[in-house]
Protein backbone atom coordinates (compact mmCIF):
# COMPACT_ATOMS: atom_id res chain seq x y z
CA UNK A 1 0.00 0.00 0.00
CA UNK A 2 1.30 3.28 -1.33
CA UNK A 3 0.06 6.88 0.50
CA UNK A 4 1.89 10.11 -0.56
CA UNK A 5 0.05 13.07 0.16
CA UNK A 6 1.49 16.82 -0.99
CA UNK A 7 5.01 16.00 -2.00
CA UNK A 8 6.94 18.76 -3.14
CA UNK A 9 10.66 18.63 -3.95
CA UNK A 10 13.34 21.51 -5.88
CA UNK A 11 15.90 21.70 -7.31
CA UNK A 12 17.49 25.05 -7.62
CA UNK A 13 15.20 26.53 -9.83
CA UNK A 14 13.33 23.33 -10.82
CA UNK A 15 10.28 22.65 -8.99
CA UNK A 16 10.22 18.53 -10.09
CA UNK A 17 7.08 18.18 -7.65
CA UNK A 18 4.34 20.96 -7.02
CA UNK A 19 2.27 18.66 -4.46
CA UNK A 20 1.78 15.46 -5.86
CA UNK A 21 -0.99 13.19 -4.50
CA UNK A 22 -0.44 9.09 -4.97
CA UNK A 23 -2.04 6.12 -3.58
CA UNK A 24 -2.09 2.67 -4.23
CA UNK A 25 -4.05 0.12 -2.77
CA UNK A 26 -2.46 -2.93 -1.74
CA UNK A 27 -2.49 -5.77 -4.42
CA UNK A 28 -3.03 -3.42 -6.43
CA UNK A 29 -0.98 -1.55 -9.91
CA UNK A 30 -1.58 2.53 -10.12
CA UNK A 31 0.66 3.95 -13.44
CA UNK A 32 1.66 6.93 -13.44
CA UNK A 33 1.69 8.53 -16.42
CA UNK A 34 4.15 11.57 -17.76
CA UNK A 35 6.22 12.77 -20.25
CA UNK A 36 9.82 13.16 -19.46
CA UNK A 37 10.66 15.91 -16.74
CA UNK A 38 6.95 15.40 -15.17
CA UNK A 39 8.69 14.27 -12.23
CA UNK A 40 7.62 10.55 -12.50
CA UNK A 41 11.31 9.71 -11.06
CA UNK A 42 11.43 12.39 -8.34
CA UNK A 43 8.11 10.61 -6.66
CA UNK A 44 9.39 7.37 -7.46
CA UNK A 45 12.96 8.10 -5.85
CA UNK A 46 11.14 9.98 -2.64
CA UNK A 47 8.58 6.95 -2.38
CA UNK A 48 11.62 4.21 -2.10
CA UNK A 49 13.59 6.45 0.10
CA UNK A 50 16.34 7.45 -2.27
CA UNK A 51 15.17 11.55 -1.44
CA UNK A 52 13.99 13.25 0.76
CA UNK A 53 10.57 15.48 0.32
CA UNK A 54 10.56 19.01 0.68
CA UNK A 55 7.25 19.31 2.10
CA UNK A 56 4.46 16.44 2.19
CA UNK A 57 4.58 12.52 3.53
CA UNK A 58 4.39 9.79 1.65
CA UNK A 59 3.80 6.03 3.69
CA UNK A 60 4.47 2.56 2.52
CA UNK A 61 2.12 -0.25 4.47
CA UNK A 62 1.86 2.45 6.88
CA UNK A 63 5.71 3.56 7.30
CA UNK A 64 6.86 7.12 7.04
CA UNK A 65 9.17 7.08 4.04
CA UNK A 66 11.55 9.76 6.07
CA UNK A 67 11.19 8.55 9.81
CA UNK A 68 11.06 4.94 9.51
CA UNK A 69 13.57 4.55 6.18
CA UNK A 70 15.31 1.53 7.29
CA UNK A 71 11.71 -0.54 7.78
CA UNK A 72 10.25 1.07 4.34
CA UNK A 73 13.54 -0.59 2.38
CA UNK A 74 13.16 -4.04 3.68
CA UNK A 75 9.69 -3.99 2.20
CA UNK A 76 10.37 -2.05 -1.10
CA UNK A 77 11.92 -3.20 -4.28
CA UNK A 78 13.43 -0.98 -7.05
CA UNK A 79 13.76 -1.49 -10.57
CA UNK A 80 15.12 1.97 -12.36
CA UNK A 81 15.18 3.62 -15.69
CA UNK A 82 17.93 2.55 -16.49
CA UNK A 83 19.33 -0.91 -15.16
CA UNK A 84 21.00 -0.52 -12.07
CA UNK A 85 22.87 -4.02 -12.01
CA UNK A 86 27.22 -4.53 -12.17
CA UNK A 87 28.04 -5.00 -15.51
CA UNK A 88 31.28 -6.58 -14.68
CA UNK A 89 29.83 -9.28 -12.03
CA UNK A 90 27.91 -11.69 -13.50
CA UNK A 91 23.75 -12.00 -13.33
CA UNK A 92 24.58 -15.19 -10.73
CA UNK A 93 26.80 -13.06 -8.67
CA UNK A 94 24.55 -10.07 -8.95
CA UNK A 95 21.79 -11.60 -7.46
CA UNK A 96 23.86 -13.35 -4.97
CA UNK A 97 25.14 -10.03 -3.55
CA UNK A 98 21.66 -8.58 -3.00
CA UNK A 99 21.02 -12.02 -1.46
CA UNK A 100 23.57 -11.36 1.07
CA UNK A 101 22.95 -7.87 1.74
CA UNK A 102 19.35 -8.95 2.34
CA UNK A 103 20.47 -11.18 5.48
CA UNK A 104 19.58 -14.88 3.11
CA UNK A 105 22.89 -15.72 4.40
CA UNK A 106 25.31 -17.57 2.05
CA UNK A 107 23.45 -20.59 1.00
CA UNK A 108 19.67 -18.78 1.00
CA UNK A 109 21.49 -16.40 -1.09
CA UNK A 110 22.83 -18.55 -3.57
CA UNK A 111 19.15 -20.96 -3.68
CA UNK A 112 17.47 -17.45 -4.24
CA UNK A 113 19.58 -16.95 -6.98
CA UNK A 114 18.93 -19.66 -8.74
CA UNK A 115 15.36 -19.27 -8.61
CA UNK A 116 15.04 -15.96 -9.92
CA UNK A 117 17.96 -17.02 -12.72
CA UNK A 118 15.28 -19.75 -13.39
CA UNK A 119 12.26 -17.68 -13.53
CA UNK A 120 13.54 -15.11 -15.59
CA UNK A 121 15.15 -17.61 -18.28
CA UNK A 122 18.56 -16.30 -17.39
CA UNK A 123 20.03 -19.23 -16.08
CA UNK A 124 21.93 -20.04 -18.95
CA UNK A 125 23.62 -16.62 -19.32
CA UNK A 126 24.16 -16.97 -15.49
CA UNK A 127 27.53 -17.27 -15.40
CA UNK A 128 28.23 -14.83 -18.42
CA UNK A 129 29.18 -10.97 -17.36
CA UNK A 130 26.46 -8.36 -17.24
CA UNK A 131 27.72 -6.25 -19.44
CA UNK A 132 27.33 -8.55 -22.23
CA UNK A 133 23.54 -9.17 -21.85
CA UNK A 134 20.95 -8.03 -24.51
CA UNK A 135 18.50 -5.04 -23.37
CA UNK A 136 15.86 -7.56 -22.68
CA UNK A 137 18.31 -9.74 -20.63
CA UNK A 138 19.65 -6.92 -18.87
CA UNK A 139 16.05 -5.42 -18.00
CA UNK A 140 14.90 -8.86 -16.66
CA UNK A 141 18.28 -9.17 -14.75
CA UNK A 142 17.27 -6.16 -13.12
CA UNK A 143 13.66 -6.96 -12.10
CA UNK A 144 14.97 -10.17 -10.85
CA UNK A 145 17.56 -8.54 -8.34
CA UNK A 146 14.82 -6.39 -7.36
CA UNK A 147 13.02 -9.39 -5.82
CA UNK A 148 15.42 -10.84 -4.25
CA UNK A 149 14.00 -10.26 -0.80
CA UNK A 150 10.60 -10.51 -1.95
CA UNK A 151 9.13 -6.93 -1.48
CA UNK A 152 5.70 -6.50 -1.58
CA UNK A 153 5.66 -3.29 -3.06
CA UNK A 154 7.40 -2.63 -6.34
CA UNK A 155 8.27 0.21 -8.10
CA UNK A 156 9.07 -0.07 -11.68
CA UNK A 157 10.51 2.93 -13.06
CA UNK A 158 9.85 3.22 -16.86
CA UNK A 159 9.92 -0.64 -16.98
CA UNK A 160 9.85 -1.03 -21.14
CA UNK A 161 11.30 2.03 -21.98
CA UNK A 162 13.52 1.32 -25.02
CA UNK A 163 12.30 -1.85 -25.19
CA UNK A 164 11.14 -4.14 -28.35
CA UNK A 165 7.17 -4.34 -28.60
CA UNK A 166 8.13 -7.93 -28.08
CA UNK A 167 9.93 -7.75 -25.44
CA UNK A 168 7.99 -5.09 -23.83
CA UNK A 169 4.87 -7.51 -23.42
CA UNK A 170 7.07 -10.34 -21.71
CA UNK A 171 8.01 -7.84 -19.35
CA UNK A 172 3.61 -6.65 -18.77
CA UNK A 173 3.63 -10.87 -18.47
CA UNK A 174 5.78 -10.46 -15.67
CA UNK A 175 4.04 -7.85 -13.77
CA UNK A 176 0.72 -9.32 -14.15
CA UNK A 177 2.41 -12.19 -12.38
CA UNK A 178 3.96 -10.04 -9.68
CA UNK A 179 0.61 -8.64 -8.84
CA UNK A 180 -1.31 -12.00 -9.07
CA UNK A 181 0.70 -12.86 -6.14
CA UNK A 182 -0.23 -9.73 -4.28
CA UNK A 183 2.49 -7.20 -4.83
CA UNK A 184 1.63 -3.63 -5.12
CA UNK A 185 3.40 -1.70 -7.93
CA UNK A 186 3.74 1.65 -8.59
CA UNK A 187 4.61 1.61 -12.20
CA UNK A 188 5.91 4.93 -14.14
CA UNK A 189 5.60 4.95 -17.71
CA UNK A 190 5.62 7.38 -21.43
CA UNK A 191 2.90 5.05 -23.03
CA UNK A 192 -0.82 5.37 -22.39
CA UNK A 193 -0.96 1.85 -23.71
CA UNK A 194 1.01 0.50 -21.06
CA UNK A 195 -0.57 2.08 -18.59
CA UNK A 196 -4.04 0.95 -20.34
CA UNK A 197 -2.55 -2.93 -20.20
CA UNK A 198 -1.37 -3.31 -16.68
CA UNK A 199 -2.87 -0.29 -14.18
CA UNK A 200 -6.07 -0.47 -12.22
CA UNK A 201 -5.67 3.04 -12.12
CA UNK A 202 -3.83 5.91 -13.50
CA UNK A 203 -2.48 9.12 -12.52
CA UNK A 204 -1.10 11.68 -15.06
CA UNK A 205 1.29 14.09 -13.95
CA UNK A 206 3.11 17.03 -15.68
CA UNK A 207 5.30 19.69 -14.67
CA UNK A 208 4.90 18.34 -10.98
CA UNK A 209 1.50 18.13 -10.41
CA UNK A 210 -1.12 15.78 -11.20
CA UNK A 211 -3.68 16.28 -13.74
CA UNK A 212 -5.65 14.11 -14.04
CA UNK A 213 -6.61 10.42 -11.88
CA UNK A 214 -9.19 8.02 -12.93
CA UNK A 215 -9.39 4.28 -13.95
CA UNK A 216 -7.81 3.73 -17.14
CA UNK A 217 -11.32 3.60 -18.67
CA UNK A 218 -12.68 6.49 -17.13
CA UNK A 219 -8.99 8.08 -18.49
CA UNK A 220 -10.15 6.38 -21.88
CA UNK A 221 -13.31 8.09 -21.68
CA UNK A 222 -11.94 11.75 -21.29
CA UNK A 223 -9.52 11.47 -23.82
CA UNK A 224 -11.28 10.22 -26.37
CA UNK A 225 -10.98 6.17 -26.52
CA UNK A 226 -9.31 4.54 -29.83
CA UNK A 227 -9.24 5.29 -33.28
CA UNK A 228 -9.85 2.46 -35.97
CA UNK A 229 -7.92 2.84 -38.56
CA UNK A 230 -8.18 0.82 -42.17
CA UNK A 231 -6.14 1.63 -45.69
CA UNK A 232 -8.21 -0.32 -48.57
CA UNK A 233 -5.97 -1.50 -51.03
CA UNK A 234 -7.98 -0.55 -53.60
CA UNK A 235 -8.17 3.22 -53.59
CA UNK A 236 -11.02 3.69 -55.38
CA UNK A 237 -13.09 1.90 -52.28
CA UNK A 238 -12.27 4.67 -50.06
CA UNK A 239 -15.53 6.16 -49.61
CA UNK A 240 -17.52 3.13 -49.74
CA UNK A 241 -15.15 1.69 -46.71
CA UNK A 242 -15.35 4.98 -44.88
CA UNK A 243 -19.44 4.95 -44.79
CA UNK A 244 -18.91 1.37 -43.71
CA UNK A 245 -16.68 3.21 -40.53
CA UNK A 246 -19.30 5.12 -40.12
CA UNK A 247 -21.86 3.08 -39.61
CA UNK A 248 -19.15 0.96 -37.12
CA UNK A 249 -18.28 4.21 -35.08
CA UNK A 250 -22.19 4.70 -34.60
CA UNK A 251 -22.32 8.02 -36.80
CA UNK A 252 -18.93 9.40 -36.35
CA UNK A 253 -17.18 10.75 -39.73
CA UNK A 254 -14.50 8.43 -40.95
CA UNK A 255 -11.30 10.97 -42.00
CA UNK A 256 -9.22 10.21 -44.49
CA UNK A 257 -5.75 11.22 -42.17
CA UNK A 258 -3.26 10.13 -44.65
CA UNK A 259 -2.88 9.40 -48.33
CA UNK A 260 -5.44 6.14 -48.27
CA UNK A 261 -5.70 5.80 -44.67
CA UNK A 262 -8.60 6.33 -43.48
CA UNK A 263 -9.53 6.71 -39.19
CA UNK A 264 -12.70 6.64 -36.89
CA UNK A 265 -13.14 7.31 -32.73
CA UNK A 266 -14.65 4.05 -31.87
CA UNK A 267 -15.72 3.00 -28.39
CA UNK A 268 -14.78 -0.53 -27.83
CA UNK A 269 -12.67 -3.37 -28.89
CA UNK A 270 -15.41 -4.91 -30.34
CA UNK A 271 -15.61 -2.21 -33.71
CA UNK A 272 -12.60 -4.16 -34.83
CA UNK A 273 -13.64 -7.57 -35.36
CA UNK A 274 -17.08 -5.88 -36.32
CA UNK A 275 -15.46 -3.98 -38.80
CA UNK A 276 -13.75 -6.72 -40.66
CA UNK A 277 -16.94 -8.80 -40.41
CA UNK A 278 -18.56 -5.86 -42.78
CA UNK A 279 -15.39 -5.39 -45.21
CA UNK A 280 -15.77 -8.75 -45.88
CA UNK A 281 -19.01 -9.32 -46.67
CA UNK A 282 -18.64 -5.51 -48.62
CA UNK A 283 -15.86 -7.54 -50.73
CA UNK A 284 -13.58 -4.32 -49.83
CA UNK A 285 -9.94 -5.80 -49.09
CA UNK A 286 -7.91 -4.11 -46.85
CA UNK A 287 -3.95 -3.95 -46.42
CA UNK A 288 -3.56 -2.07 -42.88
CA UNK A 289 -6.36 -2.05 -40.53
CA UNK A 290 -5.41 -1.08 -36.19
CA UNK A 291 -6.87 -0.08 -33.27
CA UNK A 292 -5.13 2.78 -31.41
CA UNK A 293 -5.00 4.51 -28.12
CA UNK A 294 -4.55 7.54 -27.60
CA UNK A 295 -0.37 8.59 -27.85
CA UNK A 296 0.82 10.61 -25.02
CA UNK A 297 0.80 13.73 -26.63
CA UNK A 298 -3.23 13.62 -27.40
CA UNK A 299 -3.61 12.92 -24.03
CA UNK A 300 -1.78 15.49 -22.79
CA UNK A 301 -3.22 18.03 -25.61
CA UNK A 302 -6.72 16.77 -24.30
CA UNK A 303 -5.92 17.16 -20.87
CA UNK A 304 -3.94 20.29 -20.79
CA UNK A 305 -4.47 21.90 -23.95
CA UNK A 306 -1.17 21.50 -25.09
CA UNK A 307 1.44 18.81 -26.16
CA UNK A 308 3.70 17.09 -24.09
CA UNK A 309 6.67 18.34 -25.83
CA UNK A 310 5.53 22.05 -25.80
CA UNK A 311 6.96 22.78 -22.36
CA UNK A 312 8.09 26.79 -23.26
CA UNK A 313 4.37 27.44 -23.25
CA UNK A 314 2.28 29.54 -20.43
CA UNK A 315 -0.32 27.30 -18.92
CA UNK A 316 -3.55 26.82 -20.30
CA UNK A 317 -5.96 25.82 -17.80
CA UNK A 318 -6.79 21.83 -17.46
CA UNK A 319 -9.77 21.05 -19.10
CA UNK A 320 -9.79 17.23 -17.74
CA UNK B 1 16.87 -32.26 -24.23
CA UNK B 2 14.58 -33.81 -22.10
CA UNK B 3 14.87 -33.78 -18.17
CA UNK B 4 12.44 -36.39 -16.44
CA UNK B 5 13.41 -34.64 -13.18
CA UNK B 6 13.13 -30.59 -14.23
CA UNK B 7 12.58 -29.02 -10.65
CA UNK B 8 9.37 -27.28 -10.55
CA UNK B 9 9.41 -24.13 -11.51
CA UNK B 10 8.66 -21.51 -8.85
CA UNK B 11 5.47 -20.29 -9.07
CA UNK B 12 6.09 -16.37 -9.05
CA UNK B 13 9.19 -14.72 -8.49
CA UNK B 14 7.59 -12.27 -5.39
CA UNK B 15 7.41 -15.86 -3.74
CA UNK B 16 10.88 -16.80 -2.31
CA UNK B 17 11.47 -20.33 -0.92
CA UNK B 18 14.33 -18.12 1.75
CA UNK B 19 13.20 -16.23 4.56
CA UNK B 20 15.77 -14.08 5.81
CA UNK B 21 17.52 -14.03 9.31
CA UNK B 22 18.72 -11.65 11.70
CA UNK B 23 21.92 -11.72 11.53
CA UNK B 24 24.29 -10.35 13.75
CA UNK B 25 27.58 -7.43 12.55
CA UNK B 26 25.31 -6.42 10.07
CA UNK B 27 28.06 -3.71 8.93
CA UNK B 28 30.80 -5.58 8.93
CA UNK B 29 29.18 -8.42 6.52
CA UNK B 30 27.58 -6.15 3.98
CA UNK B 31 30.72 -3.97 3.82
CA UNK B 32 32.86 -7.45 3.04
CA UNK B 33 30.11 -8.80 0.59
CA UNK B 34 30.44 -4.88 -1.25
CA UNK B 35 34.91 -5.44 -0.79
CA UNK B 36 34.23 -8.78 -3.05
CA UNK B 37 32.20 -7.13 -5.21
CA UNK B 38 35.03 -4.81 -5.72
CA UNK B 39 37.71 -7.54 -5.88
CA UNK B 40 35.54 -9.11 -8.58
CA UNK B 41 35.80 -6.41 -10.59
CA UNK B 42 39.34 -5.66 -10.07
CA UNK B 43 40.03 -9.07 -11.25
CA UNK B 44 37.98 -8.44 -14.05
CA UNK B 45 39.62 -5.74 -15.27
CA UNK B 46 43.02 -6.52 -14.63
CA UNK B 47 44.10 -3.38 -17.03
CA UNK B 48 43.09 -1.00 -14.11
CA UNK B 49 45.85 -1.64 -12.47
CA UNK B 50 48.75 -0.19 -14.76
CA UNK B 51 48.70 2.91 -12.24
CA UNK B 52 50.13 0.60 -9.57
CA UNK B 53 52.16 -1.93 -11.21
CA UNK B 54 53.66 0.16 -14.29
CA UNK B 55 54.10 3.53 -12.70
CA UNK B 56 56.67 2.70 -9.71
CA UNK B 57 58.41 0.73 -12.31
CA UNK B 58 58.87 3.29 -14.77
CA UNK B 59 59.91 6.07 -12.12
CA UNK B 60 62.15 3.69 -10.45
CA UNK B 61 64.06 3.36 -13.62
CA UNK B 62 63.32 6.83 -14.91
CA UNK B 63 64.51 8.53 -11.63
CA UNK B 64 67.54 6.34 -10.71
CA UNK B 65 69.43 6.18 -13.90
CA UNK B 66 68.69 9.86 -14.85
CA UNK B 67 69.21 11.78 -11.54
CA UNK B 68 71.08 8.83 -10.05
CA UNK B 69 74.30 10.31 -10.79
CA UNK B 70 73.71 13.59 -10.07
CA UNK B 71 71.65 13.54 -6.93
CA UNK B 72 73.55 10.78 -4.82
CA UNK B 73 77.11 10.10 -6.56
CA UNK B 74 75.73 6.29 -8.05
CA UNK B 75 72.58 4.85 -9.31
CA UNK B 76 72.93 2.08 -6.56
CA UNK B 77 73.10 4.33 -3.74
CA UNK B 78 70.02 6.65 -4.81
CA UNK B 79 68.31 3.32 -5.47
CA UNK B 80 68.40 2.68 -2.00
CA UNK B 81 67.42 6.01 -1.01
CA UNK B 82 64.64 6.75 -3.69
CA UNK B 83 62.83 3.05 -3.28
CA UNK B 84 60.20 4.00 -0.19
CA UNK B 85 60.13 7.51 -1.46
CA UNK B 86 58.33 6.01 -5.16
CA UNK B 87 56.40 3.58 -2.69
CA UNK B 88 55.09 6.62 -0.87
CA UNK B 89 54.18 8.67 -3.94
CA UNK B 90 52.50 5.67 -6.40
CA UNK B 91 50.47 4.95 -3.06
CA UNK B 92 49.43 8.68 -2.81
CA UNK B 93 48.49 8.64 -6.49
CA UNK B 94 46.78 5.38 -6.66
CA UNK B 95 44.42 6.40 -4.15
CA UNK B 96 42.49 8.49 -6.84
CA UNK B 97 41.71 5.68 -8.82
CA UNK B 98 38.95 4.81 -5.75
CA UNK B 99 36.84 8.47 -5.92
CA UNK B 100 37.50 7.79 -9.83
CA UNK B 101 35.67 4.64 -9.64
CA UNK B 102 33.23 5.46 -6.96
CA UNK B 103 32.30 8.66 -9.02
CA UNK B 104 31.42 6.45 -12.16
CA UNK B 105 29.24 4.07 -10.09
CA UNK B 106 27.24 6.51 -8.65
CA UNK B 107 26.35 7.73 -12.11
CA UNK B 108 25.55 4.41 -12.91
CA UNK B 109 22.21 3.70 -10.95
CA UNK B 110 24.00 0.86 -8.61
CA UNK B 111 24.22 2.93 -6.34
CA UNK B 112 20.64 3.57 -5.95
CA UNK B 113 20.01 0.00 -5.34
CA UNK B 114 22.23 -0.17 -2.56
CA UNK B 115 21.15 3.05 -0.74
CA UNK B 116 17.42 1.71 -1.32
CA UNK B 117 18.42 -1.97 0.96
CA UNK B 118 18.35 -2.12 4.25
CA UNK B 119 21.47 -1.77 5.04
CA UNK B 120 23.85 0.42 6.73
CA UNK B 121 24.60 3.64 4.34
CA UNK B 122 28.44 3.31 5.09
CA UNK B 123 28.95 -0.03 3.95
CA UNK B 124 29.02 0.52 -0.06
CA UNK B 125 32.10 3.12 0.65
CA UNK B 126 33.45 0.91 3.78
CA UNK B 127 33.43 -2.18 1.39
CA UNK B 128 35.11 -0.18 -1.99
CA UNK B 129 37.81 1.43 0.10
CA UNK B 130 38.39 -2.06 1.88
CA UNK B 131 38.74 -3.81 -1.37
CA UNK B 132 41.15 -1.21 -2.62
CA UNK B 133 43.62 -2.73 -0.28
CA UNK B 134 44.58 -5.45 -2.68
CA UNK B 135 45.43 -2.35 -5.25
CA UNK B 136 47.75 -1.09 -2.77
CA UNK B 137 49.37 -4.44 -1.30
CA UNK B 138 50.05 -5.46 -5.62
CA UNK B 139 51.51 -1.87 -5.74
CA UNK B 140 53.98 -2.65 -2.76
CA UNK B 141 54.63 -6.09 -4.14
CA UNK B 142 55.69 -4.53 -7.48
CA UNK B 143 57.70 -1.86 -6.27
CA UNK B 144 59.88 -4.25 -4.27
CA UNK B 145 60.29 -6.42 -7.08
CA UNK B 146 61.38 -4.43 -9.44
CA UNK B 147 63.66 -2.75 -6.72
CA UNK B 148 64.99 -6.15 -5.85
CA UNK B 149 65.77 -6.43 -9.63
CA UNK B 150 67.74 -3.35 -9.98
CA UNK B 151 69.55 -3.82 -6.66
CA UNK B 152 67.53 -2.39 -3.82
CA UNK B 153 68.44 -4.40 -0.69
CA UNK B 154 66.38 -4.67 2.93
CA UNK B 155 68.96 -4.31 5.23
CA UNK B 156 67.05 -4.54 8.31
CA UNK B 157 64.84 -7.44 8.83
CA UNK B 158 62.25 -9.16 7.26
CA UNK B 159 60.18 -7.99 10.18
CA UNK B 160 60.95 -4.74 10.23
CA UNK B 161 60.37 -4.96 6.53
CA UNK B 162 56.75 -6.50 6.57
CA UNK B 163 56.08 -3.71 8.93
CA UNK B 164 57.56 -0.83 6.45
CA UNK B 165 54.93 -2.55 3.82
CA UNK B 166 52.03 -2.66 6.40
CA UNK B 167 52.48 1.48 6.88
CA UNK B 168 52.34 2.04 3.53
CA UNK B 169 48.82 -0.29 3.10
CA UNK B 170 47.56 1.75 6.61
CA UNK B 171 48.76 4.71 5.16
CA UNK B 172 46.67 4.48 1.33
CA UNK B 173 43.60 2.96 3.28
CA UNK B 174 43.42 6.32 5.32
CA UNK B 175 43.87 8.71 2.64
CA UNK B 176 41.48 6.93 0.65
CA UNK B 177 38.84 8.88 2.36
CA UNK B 178 40.32 11.84 0.83
CA UNK B 179 39.37 10.65 -2.75
CA UNK B 180 36.27 9.35 -1.31
CA UNK B 181 34.87 12.48 -0.17
CA UNK B 182 36.01 14.69 -2.71
CA UNK B 183 34.10 11.71 -5.54
CA UNK B 184 30.81 12.75 -3.63
CA UNK B 185 31.14 16.20 -3.91
CA UNK B 186 32.16 16.90 -7.69
CA UNK B 187 29.86 15.79 -10.66
CA UNK B 188 32.37 14.00 -13.05
CA UNK B 189 35.15 11.07 -12.55
CA UNK B 190 37.30 13.94 -14.35
CA UNK B 191 37.00 16.31 -11.95
CA UNK B 192 38.23 14.05 -8.67
CA UNK B 193 40.86 13.35 -10.99
CA UNK B 194 41.83 17.02 -11.58
CA UNK B 195 41.36 18.02 -7.91
CA UNK B 196 43.21 14.54 -6.67
CA UNK B 197 46.22 15.56 -8.93
CA UNK B 198 46.31 19.22 -7.88
CA UNK B 199 46.37 17.89 -3.89
CA UNK B 200 48.36 14.82 -4.23
CA UNK B 201 50.99 16.24 -6.55
CA UNK B 202 52.36 19.48 -4.22
CA UNK B 203 52.30 16.59 -1.75
CA UNK B 204 54.36 14.08 -3.06
CA UNK B 205 57.28 16.70 -4.43
CA UNK B 206 57.13 19.21 -1.79
CA UNK B 207 59.02 16.13 0.55
CA UNK B 208 61.92 14.25 1.45
CA UNK B 209 60.87 11.48 -1.93
CA UNK B 210 63.25 12.60 -4.64
CA UNK B 211 66.10 14.93 -2.37
CA UNK B 212 67.03 15.02 1.58
CA UNK B 213 64.81 17.52 3.12
CA UNK B 214 67.98 19.65 3.88
CA UNK B 215 69.08 20.17 0.03
CA UNK B 216 65.29 22.74 0.19
CA UNK B 217 65.24 26.21 0.56
CA UNK B 218 64.26 27.16 4.61
CA UNK B 219 60.45 27.94 3.37
CA UNK B 220 59.66 25.28 2.15
CA UNK B 221 61.21 23.19 4.79
CA UNK B 222 58.66 24.13 7.22
CA UNK B 223 55.86 22.66 4.50
CA UNK B 224 58.30 19.25 3.56
CA UNK B 225 58.55 18.46 7.54
CA UNK B 226 55.14 18.12 8.62
CA UNK B 227 53.70 17.05 5.29
CA UNK B 228 52.50 13.32 6.09
CA UNK B 229 54.32 12.09 2.75
CA UNK B 230 57.83 12.75 3.86
CA UNK B 231 56.78 11.30 7.44
CA UNK B 232 55.70 7.70 5.89
CA UNK B 233 58.89 7.81 3.73
CA UNK B 234 61.54 8.47 6.36
CA UNK B 235 59.42 5.45 8.51
CA UNK B 236 60.02 3.63 5.30
CA UNK B 237 63.49 4.17 5.22
CA UNK B 238 64.44 3.35 8.61
CA UNK B 239 62.22 0.20 8.80
CA UNK B 240 64.17 -1.24 5.21
CA UNK B 241 67.75 -0.16 6.46
CA UNK B 242 67.38 -0.75 9.79
CA UNK B 243 68.40 2.71 10.97
CA UNK B 244 66.52 4.91 13.56
CA UNK B 245 62.67 5.88 12.66
CA UNK B 246 63.00 8.51 15.36
CA UNK B 247 59.61 9.58 15.83
CA UNK B 248 58.40 9.23 12.12
CA UNK B 249 56.13 6.20 12.34
CA UNK B 250 54.26 8.05 15.06
CA UNK B 251 53.40 10.98 12.88
CA UNK B 252 52.88 8.92 10.42
CA UNK B 253 50.50 7.09 12.31
CA UNK B 254 48.82 10.24 13.64
CA UNK B 255 48.52 11.72 10.35
CA UNK B 256 46.55 8.23 9.37
CA UNK B 257 44.12 9.10 12.20
CA UNK B 258 43.62 12.55 11.30
CA UNK B 259 42.71 11.72 7.75
CA UNK B 260 40.02 8.89 8.68
CA UNK B 261 38.58 11.26 11.69
CA UNK B 262 38.00 14.16 9.02
CA UNK B 263 37.61 12.85 5.82
CA UNK B 264 35.17 9.60 7.13
CA UNK B 265 32.61 11.61 8.56
CA UNK B 266 32.36 14.16 5.37
CA UNK B 267 32.65 11.31 2.68
CA UNK B 268 29.58 9.39 4.67
CA UNK B 269 27.64 12.56 5.22
CA UNK B 270 28.40 13.69 1.64
CA UNK B 271 27.32 10.20 0.01
CA UNK B 272 23.71 10.46 2.22
CA UNK B 273 22.69 13.56 1.14
CA UNK B 274 24.40 13.07 -2.68
CA UNK B 275 20.97 12.93 -4.79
Amino acid sequence: MIEAEGLVKHFGATKALQGVDLAVKRGTVLGVLGPNGAGKTTAVRILSTLLIPDAGTARINGLDVVRDAERVRQTIGLTGQYASIDEDLTGRQNLELFGTLLDLGRRGARERAAELLEWFDLTDAAGRMAKTYSGGMRRRLDLAASLVGSPDVIFLDEPTTGLDPAKREDMWDVVRTLVADGATVLLTTQYLEEADALADEITVIDHGKVIAHDTPEGLKRVVGGQTLEVRPSDPAQLSRAAAILSEVSSGAAADEIRNGMLAVPVSGDAALTESVARFAAAGISVTELSLHLPSLDEVFFTLTGRTAADDDNTKVSVTA
Amino acid sequence: MTTLTAPPRTKSPVVSSVKPGQRPFRLVRHSLALMKRSLIKTWRTPEALIDVTLQPVLFLVIFVYIFGGAVAGSTHDYLQFLLPGILAQTIATGCIAIGVNLNTDIAKGIFDRFRALPIPRSAPLLGAVLGDVVRYVIVTISTLAIGYILGFRIESNPLMAVAGCLLAVLFALCLSWLPVFIAMKVRTPGAVQGVMFALIMPLSFASNVFVGAGTLPGWMQGFVKVNPITHLVDSMRGLFDGTPVGNHIWWTLAWCAGFVIVFMPLALRAYRKKV
